[in-house]
């Protein structure tokens, strides 16, 4: 073995799965002079990818972590390291039908096709083995596989090294992550020291150690994940390959069991969860089996002994097909169920590839190589994000609390709008005690506890009646209310009062800072003082990377606010252009600073009548900020809104919030103003409106143009994107995005069915509607126009069938329902003109 | 002085039992042999070359052959004529059974496998646990010591001593003394003539060698050497070798000339069976397996295409 | 005929043994636990015995309430019912684990017909155990037993020594002592796992005596890295080592 080289261009360390394909991908980029370094010996040094159960189901409610699996699938397929076995998903309940049903529709959604449901009698014919009584169906798809993963990170790691692009050094411990400067430098190993430019953690469950040397964060913990292996069973004698039955998930048991030559491997995520730290996992000599694997807790597996046995009783239940292997294999968990991707906002330089699973090893590779070496990956990854993450959530206990929580939801049935129950209540805005007097339902927000709505005021039910368009099905009632609706109406009859205290709010100022805002920003920055400019963030390829809100206080001052769930990307986005010289700073306010939001009818006249500042149209104009005296405080108000009345923001340092909020709310009483949750600010205002939401609509995979937001004339100075944005101006768009109605919500048994979102988009065939670009149509957010009496549905669809009036089938649950299109581009469905906030 | 059981088969001495004379030397100029059984009288004269100025000779009509509670009462009938600072026996399986007899009758604790022994009170003793992969610091409250010596942490040094003294005694023993013993004996389970623990080349597969039909290219190399196969336990409780053939401490512990061990990691109970070779030799496609540590030498690589290709050089290279 | 087998929960060792910070212990946080190997075969004989003749197989350990776990794997292969004295997790000396389990099988209702031991345990290995056991039990004792077979009352056993076999026997009842290699041992099945949940493990506290081999610390033995000379890569490498066979004079 060559002796390990004192400098290199990039260092990855780790080769699992994850570690090998990051060597690859930047070799094939392009990149070269990389060294990779493992602790562990060759071609299996220890982690999880040593015991993964290496199969893979391509669906997920996830349009990022679908669109990775697919690409991970392809390229294990390339390697010759993929064996389609088919698998199902079964349902013991009819709940779990259900589900079944929406993970088809979120297949459909995201390009993966072949889905079906079946009968237990066709389950049956498919795993003669089980005992088809006791379940109510499955969901079959045939496109599920088995990968070998140890084989494929050793063909990446042998193409790299053949590609004269990188050397790979394994029984090489990490002992440090040099930083100078918040760069990194290097990495020093107990074969000695290597300099280098980029340094790749690819370690998995290992990842939090060596973050933290560097002084940066990856918050993961490791969690066990029980698997144990039977045989051999003579049900498998003939049997030749790894797999030939198809893999099976006994989902409401959290369980699957999947056939491997004669055994069957029986693995769970019912178990209680079992949480280590890094430190925990032991060396590669002082491991009873590998560090990842330690020793099978039988205990913890009792119940699912049982479950396995109910479902597959002539195997399971043969008291000569005994237990061959059993371990507590260890795996990386997220406290948000994503993995962990990007430069850490903490050390440029410094990437996290890390809590990536065999299903996605390959696919998060290439995309974050691609990322590192072109500067944006083809899929979004915003999702994955290592800067998503906000201090609080990057402790241990929010970590452990919340993984301990998701555990066992691995399999489970997770609502769209499911909250954590776990480590609640850290960020609290100055008004959260009266809200919880009255009656706030708090959802949470990055930490922040936002009402949704207010049980306060459910005597508006009453008079609004059916035009809070109820629901009476569990599915889309859970985590909703009609009060939402009826808030709404209220505030468009009078006002509401919005807690907007989540926003992520950083200042960008000295002699530069023009120059920042304008280097990020699509629109036009270099406007007046007191100018309030609402703008995309575009990524190079002229995708959207935010949206957001900039401000100009003074000459040399811009103060930037975002949604608080994507705050931290947004920060480390603008940290990232900011010049080495010193001439701009950037300062998170988000913790100085709390946002008070008023809007409807009557609130100029609730405002008025609290401040002698001149609060009309003319002298406050729509998109302008100007500080305020209110009483006893000096509040900077700023005209906007995405709620589609007129009203304002209020920013007010944090501990004079509460005084600020008494006094509107004293002047609102006088106006039947009402407490409005973040359920009207968020989804029904805002669709109401057409408002496009950065996630949803707003992604790289589509252009501004496709979003219908790119303003009639150019800005002249240069931003990132532009040059995309320029072609992409010049062509013919490929989709437009879309509002659409529901026009019948009854289903065949009769009920009104109300869809939530990420829903297929199909034509009148009940087929899937596909761009030229190889996308498929969906539901990118859906909601109640009370107003309108209406339920939206937003959706990219293909210019040319995007015309006002077209009609379509949207998917919702396994039913089909007409759709048709409202409104075609950004123009809002309600008060198209704008009257309402230009009042 | 210290009182030596000197175990014996059928009058032919176990060399380890010199060991533990030279052991017993550490710790006294005044050493005493026992052997137990009339026939066990003819290691007067290298017991003698060991330092051992007297040879007690337990006879009894009813000890014929190995018996070993019977041994125990007669080294406790010994022991209370003598009074000996320390009984000592080799850390044989027999040694270590009849003093554990000893210690029953007398209802005093027992040190076995000790590498080194301070007599004091406590006495103080080091003694091998985990296979030999930990040493026990420990103190034996008692004031006979009982203890047997690890085999290989004491070389048997001869000081070419006269012949010892015979001193003949008739233990007293009860019926249940005699109960369990060698009724009969069969050789067997070494094949072509070359045991496992008289080898002096023994080629061992593991793990690695994938099945039973993969230790033909073993056997064919051992013959060559003129050894005998080993192997791991993992291969005998999957059912590919006889166990006679285990190498380890729940097999066979060994020290031939030449160990090659091929396909195998290196669990600790392994180790413990054949760290005392002389030569070892590793073929193992991981060059990071704990094996390579107890090594002389390594080739990283596969053994179905090393052995076959080491054979045949080695064919060539003798004719 | 009634069977019982004495069992001690053991740590699974890797590659390499680490000591807790005061000496006395092996850390144990990262391993699993299972039994000594010889034991296994116990437990399978016993097992098989209960097959062929019929009565109960009762196994008996001395440890932490956590040696639950191994007894319950155990009856998980086909053990009857299983007792457990418990201790508070340290350590006993020979003499001390010894009468406790005498006394524990004093107080047995069922009169063992045979009580069945690993040859040694993986951890300590003091090798009296059992010996003192059939002192104060009046009973005969065979050990290191690689063969054995129950007739007409009584236990007839091969010990296998360096040029072949030794044969021994004993009358009913009778302790014996069984190495590897007796029997290939069973690994559980799912059902067995079942019913071993359900089966009585009986727990019995007993008071700790002041040892006589008194344990003071551990020390790792010293490690003899050889620095193995790598003679080379595959194939390619056997005439280097033909040398080194040549200068042994291997051949």
């Amino acid at each position: 073995m060559s002796k390990l080289p004192a400098k290199a261009k990039c260092v990855v360390i780790g080769a699992g799965i994850v570690g090998n394909g990051m060597v690859y991908h930047l070799a094939k980029l392009g990149w070269r002079d990389i060294v990779q370094i493992d602790k562990g010996p060759l071609p299996s040094p220890g982690g999880s990818t040593g015991h993964a159960s290496n199969f893979i189901f391509p669906v997920d409610h996830s349009k990022e972590m679908t669109a990775i699996t697919a690409e991970s699938m392809r390229q294990y397929k390339e390697f010759g390291t993929f064996t389609e076995s088919g698998g199902i998903e079964v349902a013991r309940t009819p709940e779990r039908m259900q589900e079944l049903a929406r993970r088809i529709t979120s297949a459909k959604s995201w390009g993966i096709d072949g889905g079906r449901i079946l009968t237990p009698a066709q389950v049956k014919e498919l795993v003669p083995y089980i005992d088809e009584t006791i379940i109510l169906g499955g969901y079959y798809q045939p496109t599920v596989g088995v990968v070998d993963s140890l084989r494929t990170g050793t063909l990446m790691r042998e193409s790299a090294s053949e590609m004269g692009a990188a050397v790979s050094f394994a029984n090489t411990e990490v002992l440090d992550i040099t930083v100078v400067d918040g760069r990194v430098t290097g990495v020093v190993t107990d074969q000695g020291r290597i300099e280098a430019e980029y340094v790749v953690i690819a370690t998995g469950c290992w990842s939090p150690k060596l973050a933290a040397m560097a002084g940066a964060h990856i918050p993961l913990t490791p969690a066990v994940h029980q698997m144990k292996d039977i045989g051999p069973v003579p049900f498998f004698a003939g049997t030749k390959g790894d797999i030939e039955w198809p893999i099976v998930r006994d989902m409401d048991v959290f369980m699957y069991e999947r056939q491997h030559g004669t055994g069957l491997e029986i693995g769970s995520y019912a178990h209680r969860p079992i949480l280590y730290t890094p430190d925990d996992l032991p060396s590669n000599a002082a491991a009873t089996l590998s560090p990842t694997e330690f020793a099978f807790t039988q205990a913890d597996f009792d119940i699912q002994d049982e479950h396995s046995y109910e479902l597959m009783p002539s195997i399971v239940g043969d008291e000569n097909v005994r237990e061959k292997y059993a371990c507590n294999g260890i795996l990386s968990y997220t406290p948000d169920g994503m993995p962990i991707l990007g430069e850490t906002p903490e050390v440029k330089g410094l990437w996290s590839v890390a809590a990536v699973w065999i299903k996605e090893g390959p696919g998060t590779s290439k995309s974050v190589a691609e990322w590192m070496v072109l500067g944006e990956s083809q899929i979004d990854l915003h999702s994955s994000n290592i800067a998503r993450f906000h201090d609080h959530q990057k402790t241990e206990f929010h970590i452990k609390s919340r993984v301990d929580e998701s555990f066992n939801k691995t399999y489970g049935i997770v609502h769209p709008l499911e909250q954590y129950a776990s480590n609640r209540n850290v960020r609290l805005s100055p008004f959260y005690a009266l809200e919880k007097e009255l009656g706030a339902v708090f959802y949470e927000t990055a930490g922040w506890e936002r009402p949704f709505w207010y049980e306060s005021n459910k005597n508006l039910l009453e008079k609004f009646g059916q035009k809070t368009m109820p629901r009476t099905a569990e599915w889309e009632s859970r985590w909703w209310s009609p009060i939402i609706n009826a808030e709404h109406l209220q505030m468009r009859e009078s006002a509401g009062i919005v807690d907007l205290s989540a926003f992520a709010i950083f200042d960008i100022t000295g002699p530069s800072a023009l120059a920042v805002v304008q280097k990020a920003a699509l629109r036009q920055m270099d406007v007046a003082i007191g100018r309030v400019v609402y703008t995309p963030i575009l990524g190079p390829n002229g995708g959207f990377k935010s949206d957001l809100t900039i401000m100009r206080l003074d000459t040399n001052h811009f103060r930037v606010v975002t949604g608080g769930a994507h705050g931290m990307a947004d920060k480390k986005w603008f940290g990232d252009l900011l010049p080495t010289d010193g001439s701009a700073q950037i300062f998170d306010l988000t913790s100085s600073y709390t946002t008070i939001g008023i809007w409807g009818p009557k609130a100029r006249e609730i405002i008025q009548a609290v401040t002698k500042n001149d609060m009309s149209h003319e002298s406050f104009k729509f998109s302008t900020c100007k500080i305020i005296e209110v009483g006893p405080l000096r509040v900077l108000a700023s005209r906007i809104s995405y709620v589609g009345d007129l009203g304002w923001e209020f920013y007010i340092p944090i501990e004079q919030g509460a005084k600020l909020w008494q006094m509107l709310w004293e002047s609102g009483k006088n106006h039947e103003m009402i407490p409005v949750g973040i359920g009207v600010y968020g989804t029904t205002g805002r669709l109401e409106k057409c408002y496009r939401a950065y996630g949803p609509e707003l992604e790289t995979e589509y252009t501004v143009v496709e979003a219908g937001m790119q303003s009639p004339k150019l800005k002249e100075a240069d931003f990132i994107g532009k040059a995309a944005h320029v072609k992409h101006r010049s062509e013919k768009p490929v989709t437009m995005l879309c509002t659409l109605f529901v026009d019948d919500h009854t289903s065949s048994s009769g009920e009104m069915r109300y869809m939530m979102g990420n829903e297929p988009i199909l034509n009148l065939d009940k087929q899937p509607i596909v761009d030229t670009h190889g996308r498929r149509s969906y539901v990118t957010s859906a909601g109640s126009a009370p107003s309108l009496g209406k339920h939206i549905l937003m959706s990219y669809l293909p210019t040319e069938l995007a015309l006002a009036g077209n009609k379509f089938l949207v998917e919702y649950l396994g039913e089909h329902y007409p759709c048709s299109i409202a409104e075609v581009g950004a123009t809002s469905v309600f008060d198209p003109s704008n009257e309402r906030i230009m009042a | 002085m210290i009182l030596v059981l000197v175990d014996h088969d059928r009058g032919e001495i176990d060399p380890l039992s010199l060991r533990a004379l030279t052991a017993a030397r550490k710790l006294s100029q005044e050493i005493h042999a026992v052997v137990i059984g009339s026939d066990g009288a003819g290691v007067l004269n290298i017991v003698g070359e060991y330092g051992a100025q007297i040879l007690h000779v337990a006879s009894h009509a009813a000890i014929t052959d190995y018996t070993p509670m019977a041994s125990g009462r007669a080294l406790s009938e010994l022991v209370e004529k003598l009074k000996p600072a320390a009984v000592l026996a080799a850390g044989s399986p027999r040694g270590n059974e009849q003093l554990a007899h000893l210690a029953a009758f007398m209802d005093i604790p027992m040190a076995a496998e000790c590498s080194e022994i301070t007599l004091g009170s406590p006495h103080h003793v080091l003694r091998a646990r985990w296979a030999g992969n930990l040493i026990e610091s420990a103190h034996v409250h008692s004031e006979l010591l009982i203890a047997t010596v690890l085999s290989f942490s004491t070389e048997p040094q001869s000081i070419n001593g006269p012949a010892a003294t015979l001193a003949q005694f008739q233990p007293e023993l009860e019926p249940a003394d005699t109960v369990v013993k060698i009724l009969s004996r069969s050789s067997g389970e070494s094949k072509g003539g070359v045991t496992l623990i008289d080898a002096k080349v023994i080629v061992s597969g593991g793990r690695g060698v994938g099945g039973a039909e993969g230790f033909a290219n073993l056997e064919e190399l051992a013959t060559l050497l003129g050894g005998t196969v080993g192997c791991s336990r993992v291969v005998t409780s999957s059912g590919w070798r006889p166990h006679a053939e285990q190498v380890g401490q729940t097999g066979t512990k060994v020290a031939p000339d030449l160990y090659i061990a091929a396909g195998i990691s290196g669990a600790m109970q392994h180790i413990a069976g054949m760290k005392n070779s002389k030569t070892i030799v590793v073929i193992n496609t991981d060059p990071e397996a704990p094996i390579l540590r107890y090594a002389d030498y390594a080739i990283i690589g596969d053994l179905h295409q090393v052995i076959p290709a080491l054979t045949s050089a080695i064919r060539q290279a003798k004719e | 005929m009634d069977v019982l087998v004495c069992l001690k929960r053991v740590p699974l060792a890797g590659g390499t043994l680490i000591l807790t910070p005061d000496l006395r212990d092996i850390e144990t946080k990262h391993l699993g636990f299972g039994i000594s190997p010889h034991e296994e075969n116990a437990v399978e004989a016993g097992v098989q015995l209960v097959e062929q003749m019929g009565g109960t197989l009762t196994l008996l350990t001395l440890g932490p309430s956590d040696a639950e776990e191994q007894l319950r794997s155990q009856l998980a292969i086909g053990a009857t019912r299983a007792v457990l004295i418990e201790t508070d997790g340290q350590e006993w000396d020979p003499q001390g684990t010894a009468a406790a389990l005498v006394d524990a099988i004093k107080a047995e209702e069922t009169k063992f017909d045979l009580i069945i031991f690993g040859a040694e345990s993986a951890d300590s290995a003091g090798y009296q155990i059992h010996i003192r056991m059939a002192h104060a039990l009046n009973l005969p004792i065979v050990t290191n037993v690689k063969s054995m077979k129950v007739e007409n009352n009584i236990v007839s056993c091969d010990r296998v020594v360096a040029y072949g076999r030794e044969h021994y026997e004993a009358p009913l009842p009778a302790i014996v002592t069984v190495r590897d290699g007796l029997n290939i041992p069973r690994y559980p099945s799912v059902p067995g796992r079942m019913a071993a949940r359900k089966k009585t493990v009986d727990v019995r506290k007993a008071e700790a005596r002041v040892p006589k081999l008194e344990k003071v610390t551990l020390a790792l033995a010293p490690s003899k890295d050889k620095g193995a000379e790598i003679l080379g890569k595959g194939p390619d490498a056997v005439p280097a080592l033909v040398e080194v066979l040549k200068q042994i004079g291997a051949f």
